[in-house]
């Protein structure tokens, strides 16, 4: 299969890159780090159930660990115009956007991965539950995909960095509200069956965005 | 254009007209509502703000799709016009929301108690960080494709925005849960009225504002080619 | 071949190409000289379907440049000023993440065979940013053709090189030429231009001021021409 050969060549060269130098890695956990620090100060001081604000905290460092990966990732690819390399191989460009998705996902979630024990220890709570992780993964999924396509708009101008937020926060405003309120859900020990309704509009949102995310992204390549 | 400008004309007139029928029949015709008393007049105009903020940025999704159909300026044109006119509204509406807010729940945000209130706010970040993105392409054609693009995605996640915020405050029908329910049928009158006439003011200022872009674009065409020394034709 | 008819770029008020018209026969190596400024780079990039097209169009190899981009690309290699190879990659693993992404078969041995080729053998695991300017183009190279284009686009590949590696990019891009058919170059450098070229394009403004075989001209007489056409351009001349 072409297309997937394609979509995996540029995920494994996004991924030995990253294992060579480790800087992307290490920036989002050092950052996710000292947001866990000064969350845990700024509440702690005035709330008594943890339980209460650790989904919120949790959401909000991933998120903006999370800006951190797009804005390097696409930031790679800009410098030294080597998304040019990309647009010149015979795919489509939907193909680079699932590719660069793709890696985003995979670096997003393995700093998720390694937060979530360390909040568990920090916050007291067990984050290890299989619903909490599917949530994590379905919330992620629907991050990178609208995160891929804005990241490569904002790289492409002047403001870059700061851009991004901007741009990014209020669309995905469905996602940080649904994961937050299942993470909260599963935490207070409430029914699945109750979180259904969340569930639904998350994997909504991920397979509404990734369509209008990966149709659109052409548009915001070629020129 | 002569003929053009008569119907923008005729519509300015007519926009101005309706604007103050709308006063009076806010001010004047529609009854003092029972529980809230006057303060509650400030509604035909939130609501009437908040709709044309929300169908300004719904013109400018189409304006993004045609525009990156055809590549043609005319549609970036009409979609960064219609999104200027939608973010002042947009603008009207949380101010007037929020006017509306203190005496109703003694709060300037209720935003637990009213979840429209938190979602017109969204759009109005929406729509300046719409004007961020522009702001900071440089090139002409890019930023319109650009802006072409955040408007579609943008646009496709206000409904999810409103479901999501809707269903956050586990809500139960608020005071005016849909138009019609709870309204006596002079309120009802002065509410379609005032929807009705702001979205003729909104009409008549896209089409201002359009023109003004368009001529905007002339007199630069003029100026390059003034500048680089080509004159006449391309 | 390519064929090219009225081909207009505008970006915004700036119109970079103002209705092109050229041929490019099968095998022949073609140089565009010009200014700054003139549409050389973005004639490239359109043939190398980078940008589209304002109006015109554009036929490589008999297939219309928009509908058919992704099999267009299958014959092009494109070598610019930048060399497009990622920095935390050896020199090995860029030729092999490129030879993914263009279907290339027989890989582990397509890329050996280039690597002798542009003599880079024996850097093969040395990380691409390790690599000096002269090296990193040569690399460049070797990703532009390893899935064997019969059309090579090259835009200004020279700059930044000192004189030994220029000589050995030109000696490089010799042999390439000889292998891929067609070939066309832009360049600032009017003396990399004649050598080895079949026929030579000056474009200024967008448009195409000059045209001639290239036996027919010695370097003093390409200058002649050079200056002469793009007569409002003097400060802007080549290096």
């Amino acid at each position: 299969m072409h297309f997937l050969n394609k979509v995996l060549a540029i995920v494994w060269k996004d991924v030995v890159a990253e294992l060579r130098t480790k800087e992307l890695f290490s920036s989002m956990f050092v950052f996710a780090l000292l947001m866990i620090v000064i969350f845990s100060f700024s509440f702690d001081l005035r709330v008594e159930r943890v339980a209460e604000v650790a989904p919120g905290v949790l959401w909000v460092t991933f998120a903006f660990a999370g800006t951190l990966e797009l804005n390097r990732s696409l930031a790679t690819e800009v410098e030294g115009a080597r998304l040019d390399g990309l647009l010149l191989a015979p795919m489509e460009r939907s193909t680079i956007y699932f590719g660069k998705m793709l890696g985003n996902l995979v670096f997003i979630l393995a700093i998720e991965a390694l937060m979530l024990p360390i909040f568990s220890a920090v916050f007291d709570l067990n984050l290890l539950q299989p619903g909490l992780l599917l949530t994590v993964v379905l919330g992620t999924i629907g991050f990178a995909a609208v995160g891929t396509l804005l990241s490569t708009m904002a790289v492409n101008t002047r403001a870059r960095e700061v851009l991004l937020p901007v741009l990014l926060f209020p669309i995905i405003l469905p996602v940080v509200l649904s994961a937050v309120k299942i993470t909260a859900g599963m935490l207070d020990g409430q029914a699945w069956i109750d979180m259904a309704p969340w569930l639904r509009l998350l994997i909504g949102f991920d397979i509404i965005f990734a369509t209008v995310c990966y149709m659109t992204f052409d548009y915001v390549v070629q020129g | 254009m002569k003929a053009g400008s008569r119907w923008v004309d005729l519509l300015s007139g007519l926009s101005v007209a309706m604007i103050i029928a709308a006063l009076y029949l806010v001010f004047l015709y529609a009854p003092r509502e029972a529980t809230m008393g006057d303060v509650q007049r400030i509604f035909y105009f939130h609501v009437s703000s908040a709709w044309v903020g929300f169908f300004a940025f719904f013109v400018t999704l189409l304006a993004g799709i045609g525009y990156l159909r055809t590549g043609e300026r005319r549609w970036d044109v009409l979609g960064f016009s219609s999104a200027e006119i939608g973010v002042t509204f947009t603008a009207m509406a949380v101010m007037s929301g929020s006017m509306w807010a203190k005496p109703t729940w003694n709060s300037w945000w209720p935003w637990r108690q009213e979840p429209r209130l938190v979602l017109v706010t969204i759009l109005l970040l929406i729509y300046l960080a719409y004007f961020m993105l522009r702001t900071f392409v440089e090139e002409a054609e890019q930023r319109a494709r650009f802006a072409a693009v955040y408007g579609i995605v943008a646009f496709a996640s206000v409904p999810l925005t409103f479901m999501s915020i809707r269903w956050w405050q586990r809500l139960h029908p608020v005071v005016f849960d849909r138009q019609g329910a709870g309204l006596t049928r002079p309120m009802l009158l002065t509410f379609l009225f005032c929807l009705l006439s702001f979205t003729v003011l909104y009409t008549t200022l896209l089409l201002h504002r359009t023109r003004l872009a368009n001529l905007a674009d002339e007199v630069n065409e003029l100026a390059q080619r003034l500048h680089s020394g080509w004159g006449g034709r391309t | 071949m390519i064929e090219i008819q009225g081909l207009t770029k505008s970006f915004g008020h700036t119109h970079a190409l103002r209705g092109v018209d050229l041929q490019v026969a099968e095998g022949e190596f073609l140089t565009i000289v010009g200014p700054n400024g003139a549409g050389k780079t973005t004639f490239l990039r359109i043939l190398a379907t980078l940008l589209k097209p304002t109006r015109g169009f554009v036929r490589i190899n008999g297939l219309n440049l928009a509908p058919a981009d992704v099999e267009v690309r299958r014959q092009i290699g494109f070598v610019s000023h930048q060399p497009l190879v990622y920095g935390n990659l050896t020199v090995a693993e860029n030729l092999r993440f490129y030879g993914r992404i263009y279907d290339v078969p027989e890989l582990e041995q397509r890329v050996e065979t280039l690597l002798s080729l542009v003599g880079l053998d024996g850097r093969a695991h040395s990380l691409a940013r390790t690599l000096s300017r002269g090296m990193q183009q040569r690399l460049s190279v070797a990703r532009s053709i390893i899935h064997e284009p019969s059309i090579m686009l090259l835009d200004e590949p020279y700059t930044g090189l000192d004189q030994q590696a220029s000589r050995m990019l030109r000696g490089l891009l010799q042999t390439v030429s000889t292998h891929s058919h067609t070939v066309v170059m832009t360049t600032h450098n009017l003396e990399h231009a004649l050598k080895p070229a079949d026929r030579l394009v000056i474009l200024c403004r967008g448009h195409i001021v000059f045209q001639a075989e290239a036996s027919t001209l010695g370097l003093a007489e390409l200058r002649e021409a050079y200056w002469q056409h793009t007569e409002g351009d003097r400060s802007l001349g080549p290096s």
